[in-house]
Order: structure tokens, then sequence, then C-alpha cells
């Protein structure tokens, strides 16, 4: 048993309890960022505050969502727009967080792709990030269902066919996920489930794991200058902070990053406010109805680029591609043969790669949208060929770079 | 600088991104209708003067209006009620009292003298085939048939209320309220839905409900929808031009031309925020406010770093 004395303060006797002070310092003071920085690597912060704000606003909408196929509609568009003090500001501040996140989340991934922010040790900041990509992604379509309009009900059908796998026919497999021939009552239990439970959960597991990978390979930092963190701690802790390549957690990055907070709460509420419409696909205002598909079936815009690397091909080849996209970021730390851990404009060839391949996202988004018809068809296609073919080129590229 | 230049290609990427998704994949996904106006170009110009006492003597005798419409102001009942009135006529035939506020003055003169044709139902309602619309055409009284339509038509402006008396619930009753529900709003195609007292008030109200609704979709081919979020569904421009020429979406739609005049469909466009984006003022206040607090909250945010990163630099 430890030992106890009697507490001069409130202060000393959660410390002598819970170690309050060790943890601030591990957290906080003297936890090491490098100093060479831009606003980019606010990133995570503003991640973390679209996460709270999302999870704050769930909260209050789930007081007053009902997951029932006959009332889901009216509980959210009546009951929590019309009825509920501010229900329309929470459901509003959802809505948008949750298309908003991934806008983020891609300025996040490019980042680190970007920096080189996936290699040399920092391998499982990468990995672990892009696991809470994808059930970020699961997170955003089961929430989609919820409102059990068209386009819920719609891209509920569209998107468990898939696991039918074309020629292999696992109609069985999609019923047992749909728990129904049809997307109906067990349907949106589940999702219901998966949005407000399990995905969550897994969503703050891996955010805690997030965090831990960063803690041993340390923050990138602009250059990719690799340095002694010890060292330039000591110099810091010293009164350098000048001289010191490091800054602390709290409070000097966390000012930073506070600052970089407030600019996109700016923008935030510009949208939430007064341009909420792109987050809230006007055909879900209309009630689920089996009996009506809509003209045009799309996912949100966050889903497009790999909704198109499945739609130009036929069914197989379709969803092999598919597939090829759901997994690919995930080995770019393997692919990357590269020795140097610099920023793109220092590395010749996968400088091009880079932006060939930020560019192809937004080609294949935009097509992903169109009705895939005439030219957005053929661009789409050719499109998805180039996804495929820069990633094929990734280990050759930069296998052929020289060292640094 | 450099980080502003950062920023910049950010931004850049994000707009092209955001342009591509929205404004330009649904400016080829759904076809753009400019509005017309509500001049309703192809109907003749109504350029006789009318005299509304002697349009009074035809509407309520020659003119045989009143066998099926109500006009309330003038103590003229229904002959009756909504669900019958569906069950005979396809759909309530609408009581007058506000039809010259809702409707254009030539819109309402066309009307009287051919139905069909000024609602754009002809596909639907050919005489020569020997499909009648269930109003019958005027085909005079014995006089000068333009002069009497201008006569009729300048009764029931007389009766109905002025323009900027016409309320929201006025012109979305007259204009599209017999054949669209708008529950959120409590309104049904037989009335708005009272406060019951009693489970077999409700019981009843519900069944001339469903049989009036029963009628209409046999007569329109299929329920027409709720309108409770059209607002958020559709938008206001869809909503505004496909009202004053439905046949240039939807071609062939049972759908009328309502007729409105523009100041009557404003007051449509109203009832249908107050349904489906009631709280709209609230957002546009309280989004002023938070826009003011995250500035300040900037300003002192930046303060905050300057003053700590004075030492680090």
């Amino acid at each position: 048993m430890a030992h106890f004395t009697k507490a001069t303060s409130l202060h000393d006797w959660l410390n002598q309890r819970l170690a309050i002070d060790a943890v601030r310092r591990v957290m906080a003071t003297e936890y090491w960022i490098p100093k060479d920085i831009n606003f980019l690597w606010a990133m995570g912060m503003v991640l973390a505050i679209t996460f709270a704000f999302l999870l704050v606003s769930g909260i209050f909408l789930l007081m007053y969502y009902q997951p029932n196929v006959k009332t889901a509609f009216d509980s959210v568009n009546y009951t929590i727009m019309t009825e509920v003090d501010f229900g329309w500001l929470w459901r509003h501040v959802h809505g948008v967080a949750a298309s908003v996140v991934f806008l983020v989340i891609y300025i996040h991934m490019f980042t680190g792709i970007y920096y080189g922010s996936y290699k040399k040790g920092r391998e499982m900041i990468w990995l672990s990030g892009m696991l809470l990509f994808v059930t970020f992604s699961a997170e955003a379509f089961s929430g989609y269902m919820l409102p059990w309009g068209q386009m819920s009900y719609w891209a509920g059908m569209v998107i468990t066919n898939i696991f039918s796998l074309g020629d292999l026919h696992l109609n069985g497999l999609v019923e047992w996920i749909r728990g129904d021939y049809v997307p109906a009552q067990a349907f949106l239990n589940r999702f219901f489930m998966l949005h407000v439970l399990l995905l969550p959960l897994a969503i703050m597991g891996l955010i805690g794991l997030h965090f831990a990978t960063l803690r041993i390979p340390h923050v990138n930092n602009q250059e990719g200058e690799e340095f002694d963190f010890e060292a330039e701690a000591e110099k810091y802790k010293k009164g350098d902070k000048k001289g010191s390549k490091v800054i602390a957690f709290a409070n000097d990055f966390m000012s930073k990053d506070m600052f970089v907070v407030s600019i996109y709460l700016i923008f935030f509420f510009y949208l939430v406010f007064f341009h909420y419409d792109f987050a809230m696909d006007p055909v879900n205002f209309d009630p689920a109805d089996g009996l009506k598909t809509p003209t045009h079936i799309y996912p949100e815009w966050y889903f497009l680029w790999s909704y198109e690397i499945l739609r130009p091909f036929s069914t197989n080849i379709g969803l092999m591609a598919f597939g090829f996209a759901q997994v690919i970021y995930m080995l770019l730390p393997f692919l990357d043969r590269s020795p140097n851990a610099v920023p793109a404009h220092k590395r010749g060839a996968f400088k091009i790669w880079f932006w060939l391949l930020l560019i192809n996202m937004i080609v294949l988004t935009a097509m992903g949208k169109m009705p895939p018809e005439g030219i957005f068809s053929t661009i789409g296609f050719f499109a998805a060929l180039s996804f495929i073919g820069l990633w094929i080129a990734l280990p050759i590229i930069t296998k052929a770079e020289r060292k640094l | 600088m450099r980080e502003l230049k950062i920023l910049a290609v950010v931004v850049v990427f994000t707009l092209i991104t955001y342009y591509l998704v929205e404004p330009f994949a649904h400016s080829h996904m759904h076809k753009h209708v400019e509005g017309e106006g509500y001049a309703y170009a192809d109907l003749p110009a109504l350029d006789k003067k009318g005299d509304a006492a002697r349009g009074k003597e035809l509407v309520m005798g020659a003119g045989a209006c009143t066998g099926c419409h109500a006009i309330s102001k003038e103590g003229m009942p229904a002959g009756m009620d909504p669900t019958m009135a569906a069950q005979s006529y396809g759909v309530n035939p609408p009581d007058l009292s506000n039809a010259g506020a809702v409707y254009e003055g030539k819109f309402l003169a066309a009307l009287i003298k051919n139905p069909a044709h000024a609602l754009m139902v002809e596909h639907k309602f050919d005489a020569a085939k020997g499909k009648m619309h269930p109003m019958p055409q005027f085909y005079g009284a014995g006089g000068d048939k333009d002069q009497e339509v201008a006569d009729m038509v300048a009764y029931l402006q007389s009766i109905a209320p002025k323009t900027e008396e016409l309320t929201s619930e006025q012109a979305y009753q007259l204009a599209c309220g017999r054949c669209h529900e708008n529950r959120y709003a409590g309104w049904t195609q037989i009335g708005q839905t009272p406060k019951f007292k009693k489970k077999q008030d409700e019981l009843k109200f519900n069944l001339a409900k469903a049989d009036y609704q029963d009628a209409l979709t046999k007569y329109m081919g299929k329920l027409p929808p709720d309108l409770s979020i059209y607002i958020r569904s559709r938008g206001e421009h869809y909503i505004k031009t496909f009202v004053e020429n439905p046949q240039a979406y939807l071609a062939g739609t049972a759908m009328p031309r309502v007729g409105v005049s523009p100041e009557a469909m404003d007051k449509v466009i109203e009832y249908l925020e107050d349904s489906g984006d009631a709280k709209r003022h609230e957002r546009e206040s309280v989004g002023k406010k938070v826009m003011i607090f995250t500035l300040v909250f900037a300003l002192f945010a930046y303060l905050w770093k300057k003053s700590l990163w004075k030492e680090l630099h």
C-alpha cells in the first residue's frame, strides 16, 4: 500500500491519488512537438473538435430520434426540426460536421502523404489513421440511413447489394446484413445500433490508439528533419526556447492549434447557419419509398471517388477495382520504397505522383456524381484506370528515388 | 507567408471540388426551367373592363357556378362535403371566395371559357374523345361572351381579399390544398385536422380523408404528394416554376397549371416555409450571433498564440 500523508490542498490530495502533476507533464507541458510546423499540423485538433461536435449533437439528437421505419422520417424532419427547441441547430451541426469531418480527414491524409509522415517508424500512425478513416466511413454511412429518406433507403439498397459480390451471388450474405430481403425495420435497427454504439466505441478506441502511435516516433516536421528530441527538450527546459527545435504541446502548440481551430470554426458555423444544403441532400427530404427509385442515386461527396472506381467497369471487374481502392491507401507505407522521409517537393518523381493523385481523386469525385453517360462516363473510366495505374507505379518510381 | 500559400492551395482545391460536385453536377442532373413571371403568355389578355354587379348575376345565375362551387363569403354554402364532392368530380371544386386574389385575372377568364386548356390538361381531357373535364365550359349567356367572362372575373375579384390581406393559409388551401396534404401544417385535403375530443370523431375524420384520397387517386392517377417539406426537397425555384407550368418539367403530368398570381405564389411559398423550414428566422438570428462569437474567439486565440510564440521565435 502506498504511503499517503494528510493533504495540504485539494491539488495535493488529488496528486497523491492520481499523480496529476506527472500526468500533466507527460501529456502536456513536456510532450514535445517540433517547432517547424505549419497550420496543417493542427488538423488533428480540428478533427478532435469536429468529433466532439458530432458526439454532443448526436447525444441531443438521440433523445428525440425514433428508429422505426414508420416514425423515423418525421421524428427527424418534424419533431427535431420544429418541435424541439434548437433541435434544428443540433441537426444542422451534426449533418454539416459529418460532411466537413471528411474534408478535414482528406486534408489530414494528404498532408501525411505530402510530408512522408507514414515512413520510418511512423507506419502505425498511418495504419491507425486509415482504420479511423474506415470506421468514420462506416459511421457516416450508417448515420445516413437513419432519417429514412429516399436516399437513405436507396443508398442502403445499393451499398448492401455490393456484398453479393457480383457473380458470386452471395444473396444470403446480403440478406444476413439487411436482416430482410430489402432494407426495412431490422435494417434500420441494426444500422441505428452501429451508428450510436458499436462504431462510436470503435472510433473512440482508435482515436486513443492513433494518439498513442504518435508518442514514440514523434510528430513529423515541415522539412522532414531528424533530430534528437531529448537534447532539444533539455534546451527548452533550460530556458533556450528560441534555440530549441521543440515546443511544448501545452500551451505552445495548443495556442497555435486553437488559433487554427478558431479560423476553422468561422468556416464551420458559416456552413451550419448559412450554407448547410450541400451536406443534406434534397432527395433525402422525401420519405423512403421502396416503389419509387430516385432518378439519380449517388453517395455523399466523400465516397464519390471510390464509387467512381466501382462504376465504370463491368460488375466483377468493378468490384475488384473497388476492393483495390478500399485497401490501397492502407498499404502506402509499404508501397513507398524510397529511403527518404522528406516532403514531396524534395523527392522528384514522387512530387509529380502526389499532385497527380490529388487531381485524380478530384476528377473521380466529380465524375462519381455525374450521371454515367457520354463524356463523363469516359472521363470516369480513364480516371479509374489512372488511379490503379498511379498506385502500381508508386513502388517503381519510389524504388528509383536517390537517397538524399 | 508560406502558411498563406499552403492555405491558398488547400482552399483552391476544396473550392474546385465543391464546384464540381455541387453546382456543376446538379446543373447536369436537373433540368433548369426559367420562370415566366406568371405572365401566362399563351392565354389571351383580359382587355374588357368587367362589371362586378353584372358578374355577380352571371355567377349566381346563367353561369351556374354555384351549382358546384361554394362562395362562403357571399353566404353560398357548398352543396356537399369535400369527400362526396371528390367522389362526384374527382377533386373538391374550390370555394370561390378567394379565387379573385389567388388566381391571375386572365387565367380565371381562360379557365371559365375552357378549363382543360387553361389548366394545361388537354392531354387528359379531350372532349373529342369523350373525356370531359369535370368543370363544364361556359358557352355564354346570350350576350358578348368575352364581356360576360370579364364581368364574372371582376365580380370574383371584388369579393376577394386585397392582395396584402391574403393569408398564406388561404393561398395554399385554394391553390394546392385540395390535392396536396401538408401533415406538418396539420392540413389534409378535406381541411385542417381538428383537435378531437372523441376517438369516434378522429376515426370519422380519417375515414372521410381516406375516402377523399381514394377518389383523388383515381382522378389524378396517383395520390399527389404531401408538401410538408417540399421547400427542402425541391426548393423555392423548382416549386415556383413547376406550379407555373408543370408540363415544362414533367410532360404528361396530371398536375394542372394552377394559374396563381405572383403575390399568391409568394404566400404559398411562405406557407411551405412555415411547415418545412419553421425555424428559419431563429436560424438566421442565432447564426449572426454565433458568427460574432467565433470572430471574437478567433481574435483572442490569435492574441494568445502571439503572446506565447513571441518567446519561441
